[in-house]
């Protein structure tokens, strides 16, 4: 064996060794804890009313967050790349803070400007409207975190597209509101769906900042991540791990069916193996540039 | 149409950031600077600055020596199980950071194999400076990777064979050849893991114990404070964590500038 | 006429892309236009096609102004210079695409795509995706998309421009062959200008957004209408002169030039093969030396220095060369025996004129 062949096999195997130690091993710790008493005691864990509250209103709010930061974001995206206004860059910049504030930070900057000392949480309170510790603050954190996601995976595609593939629509007699339904849509779909499903795991998991708009109420205002939090506090293990097993399974469930819905229309079916872990998902997010429109 | 959607644009970026952030900054200053530093400078939050500074620090490292690591073995070579691997990097971003920090209490808490083991070589984890740098590796992961692995595979391997030939062993073609080239890349991951390690709450919260003046981060003081209803204290450490935000926020901008001129390519968004 | 532009012009901001340009195209036409980049020829192609409006001048297609038509009701074919092909659509729903927003028949549609697969060479590869297809066959199909519904004129950008060389070859054959078969009048835009000799019947030369010589390929080559025109179609030798009593000089070379005054300079171009050689260093007057000789597959290039210090290029066919197989450094007599005073700056071309002098013994 050449010494160069020597250096990459030591490489090899210590990042091997690297990952497999810092991210398979807690994963099949928790895998085996799960089942560790059975199927069905994990089926019961599942049904305890608190955790079946904390997983329906994670799931509820997840998808509330999904359809509004959708539709915001899709809007966000087509004036960031297609208009040109005051403002636009300062807009276009904000658009990455989520990224880099603590999502603690974000969760107090919510609660203070949302909660009843405030003269706008006051305001809407007075509409009938109480944001804190309650879905809509559960909803406006989630949507805080995952705010860039549909904004940055699609501005690229809609800048990408550069207007040529609708003017060959039009040339070919479609009107923009064909072009736009049967061409524009259709291509930014990879991205736009790529967008929205990040956004749907990463509102599942989220907890630094719900905690703290959430409150803690049992049944009404307790996500999962939060009711996985107090029975770790509470020396539950068994019932943190059924919640955390399930959100874990939904979220790699939801990235699977990401993976089918953006393969590239025409390449054959993966098989269930290589689908979950394969690395489609590095293809998306090569999808997701951090560019800035001209 | 166009004044309306740019309108409802603004709306939205006001009332989910622009707000928000400028009303923690009136809170926190509201009170007067005296109180502001006075906050700020608690030896509680001293030492939440310096345990972050410490733990961002270490994680950084280590990051940046196997992200690097496993973005060379990733772009640079085949093996079998490549795919697994490259499946594996991405996980943390899908994993709820208080499961990742339960993960590792199954791990290596009282009365499983492995935290038998430390506690006869009497080695503390769980509920100290180790668990906290762990679970910060874990959630940091893939940033370093995935910034450098396709800024590998575009700069491909003609210039390190050019060094070869001309006698450069291993090591030398990694100093001088390939890390000029990826350095911008590097310096964006580095950026992210900072920013991520900094703000990382949940999984920090359940394996460190969160013990005053012992392994109290500075987000697990701010929410410390905010569950003892100091507000005043945890808006005004939230505002200095806020600050620190937007500079890496700029950071973040020039490194970009740099590694699009560099390699002609942006760098990647991986997602915190 | 099929196509007619009546002094055309195009501003972005205060920058005029394209400046007053007329110019017909006749029905069933293949026509080029040509010129570097960034000399305005795609900007008429898409104001033709109403993808940009006209600053000023006039559009007809048909004899009907469509100025005011919007590019839906103009009834163009357009071929992108990127293909800009459906990604997420099939061949075949990119052929039909313009067919279905006309609403034709399924039936008909269906139709119309099988005979254009076929006629492009494209059997068989309707239900592929255009990043399965090669760049010649993503080019056929954005050829066929715009010519199913049956386009008056068909205009397109740098139609070869995306893909390699052998390729090209064969496409641009390709194209002649289609074109002989459809008979659609087609206008397209190429830097290229051998492709734009061989493809067009006739072709324009652009530079700068003005329009500088419309004519077969033959005359633009033969007959450059401008100094732009000769150095930018094939190769010519150029020399600036200046004119006395009658005759213009430089390095020793002498050319007729009546009617300019005294000491104006003025541009002499002439092509490589209007220079013959000679081994024999009597022969002609003037002398030389061999500098480099290239060979270049049918023909050879002889670069020579003049006793002056001038270096001209000449072309020789194999069998001339074989006569006296040129070496580097080996003396030469040589003469040039056609010229042509350029015009500066779009003034009136010069005819091509013959010089009387020759050989020195006959």
């Amino acid at each position: 064996m050449s010494r160069h062949a020597i250096t990459a096999l030591a490489l090899r195997s210590a990042a091997i060794g690297y990952v497999l130690c810092l991210i398979l091993l807690p994963l099949t710790a928790i895998g085996f804890q799960s089942f560790e008493d059975g199927l069905t005691r994990f089926i019961d864990d599942i049904q305890q009313p608190q955790a079946k509250a904390a997983l329906i209103l994670t799931i509820e709010a997840a998808l509330i967050t999904t359809v509004i930061n959708a539709v915001f974001g899709m809007l966000s995206a087509w004036v960031l790349v297609r208009y040109d206004f005051p403002g636009r860059a300062f807009l276009n910049a904000l658009v990455d803070l989520p990224f880099a504030v603590p999502t603690l930070v974000a969760g107090i900057m919510i609660a203070a400007l949302y909660g009843a000392t405030s003269p706008i949480g006051a305001w809407l309170l007075k509409g009938g409207i109480e944001v804190l510790y309650n879905v809509p603050g559960i909803v406006l954190a989630m949507l805080f975190v995952t705010m860039p996601f549909t904004i940055r995976s699609l501005q690229p595609v809609l800048m990408e597209l550069e207007q040529d593939q609708e003017e060959a629509a039009y040339t070919l007699g479609a009107t923009p509101w064909q072009a736009f339904w049967r061409v524009t849509v259709p291509s930014v779909l990879p991205g736009l769906l790529t967008g929205i499903f990040l956004t749907f795991v990463r509102a599942l998991g989220e907890f630094g900042s719900v905690v703290i708009v959430a409150g803690n109420i049992p049944l009404k205002t307790q996500v999962a991540a939060v009711y996985v939090y107090g029975e770790i506090e509470s020396y539950n293990p068994q019932g943190a791990t059924s919640v955390s097993v399930v959100v874990l399974i939904v979220s790699f469930l939801a990235l699977m069916l990401l993976e089918r819905l953006t393969r590239p229309p025409g390449e054959r079916l993966p098989t269930l193996l290589t689908s979950i872990f394969s690395p489609q998902l590095l293809v998306l997010r090569s999808i997701l540039k951090f560019n800035t429109p001209h | 149409m166009r004044r309306l959607f740019i309108s409802l644009v603004w709306l939205y970026f006001a009332a989910l950031l622009i707000g928000p952030i400028a009303y923690l900054c009136a809170q926190a200053s509201g009170e007067g600077l005296t109180v502001f530093l006075n906050e700020v400078m608690r030896p509680e939050a001293v030492h939440g600055f310096w345990l972050t500074t410490e733990i961002t620090l270490i994680v950084l490292l280590v990051n940046l020596l196997f992200g690097t690591m496993t973005a060379m073995v990733l772009a640079r070579q085949r093996f079998w199980g490549q795919t697994f691997l490259s499946g594996l990097i991405d996980l943390p971003f899908s994993v709820s950071p208080v499961i990742t920090g339960f993960m590792l209490i199954l791990l290596v808490g009282p009365g499983t194999i492995l935290g038998t083991w430390f506690g006869t070589m009497d080695i503390k984890i769980l509920y100290a400076l180790p668990a906290m740098i762990l679970v910060t590796l874990f959630v940091t992961f893939p940033f370093v990777v995935r910034e450098l692995t396709p800024i590998l595979m575009a700069i491909g391997t003609d210039s390190e064979e050019a060094a070869r030939t001309l006698g450069a062993n291993e090591w030398q073609i990694f100093i001088r050849v390939t890390l000029p080239a990826i350095r911008w890349g590097m310096a964006y991951g580095a950026t992210l893991t900072i920013a991520r390690a900094i703000g990382e709450f949940g999984a920090v919260l359940v394996v460190s114990g969160n013990i005053l003046q012992l392994t109290q981060t500075a987000t697990l003081h701010i929410y410390q404070s905010y569950v003892d209803f100091n507000y005043v204290g945890a808006y005004a450490v939230a505002a200095v964590l806020l600050a620190v935000s937007f500079l890496i926020l700029i950071v973040l901008e020039l490194v970009k500038a740099r590694t699009s001129v560099m390699t002609d390519r942006s760098p990647q968004m991986v997602i915190p | 006429m099929k196509i007619e532009v009546r002094a055309l012009s195009k501003y972005f901001g205060s920058v005029e892309a394209v400046s007053n340009v007329s110019f017909t195209v006749k029905e069933g036409e293949l026509l080029g236009l040509l010129g570097p980049s960034g000399s305005g020829k795609t900007t008429v192609l898409r104001m033709i096609a109403g993808l940009e409006s006209p600053s000023s001048g006039d559009i007809f297609i048909d004899h009907v102004r469509v100025n005011d038509l919007s590019v839906q009701q103009r009834n163009i074919g357009f071929v992108f210079q990127h293909y800009a092909l459906f990604k997420h659509m099939t061949v075949a729903d990119n052929v039909a695409f313009g067919l279905s927003i006309k609403k034709w028949a399924k039936r008909e549609i269906h139709q119309r795509v099988a005979d254009l697969l076929q006629l492009m060479g494209l059997p068989g590869l309707g239900g592929r995706y255009p990043h399965q297809l090669s760049g010649g066959q993503r080019q056929r199909v954005a050829i066929a998309r715009a010519l199913a519904p049956r386009p008056s004129v068909l205009l397109l950008d740098e139609p070869f421009g995306a893909v390699d060389a052998q390729v090209r070859q064969e496409l641009r054959e390709w194209l002649i062959r289609l074109h002989d078969e459809l008979a659609v009048t087609s206008l397209f835009v190429t830097h290229d200008q051998e492709e734009a000799m061989e493809v067009s019947n006739r072709l324009i030369v652009f530079s700068k957004g003005r329009l500088e010589q419309i004519g077969s390929p033959a005359e633009v080559y033969e007959d450059p209408a401008t100094e732009f025109v000769a150095r930018f179609i094939g190769s010519m030798n150029i020399v600036e002169a200046e004119v006395k009593q009658g005759v213009a000089h430089v390095a020793g070379l002498e050319f007729p030039a009546p009617d300019f005054p005294d000491t104006q300079r003025i541009q002499i171009g002439f092509r490589p093969y209007y220079i013959k050689l000679s081994e024999d260093t009597t022969h002609f007057r003037l002398q030389a030396r061999v500098r480099h000789v290239y060979f270049l597959g049918v023909a050879y290039r002889v670069e020579i220095e003049t006793e002056s210090g001038l270096i001209l290029r000449s072309r020789m066919n194999k069998e001339e060369f074989r006569q006296c197989r040129f070496e580097v450094g080996q003396p030469v007599s040589y003469a040039i025996t056609h010229f042509r005073i350029l015009p500066q700056d779009h003034g009136t071309p010069s005819p091509a004129m013959g010089i009387p002098d020759s050989p020195l013994t006959p």
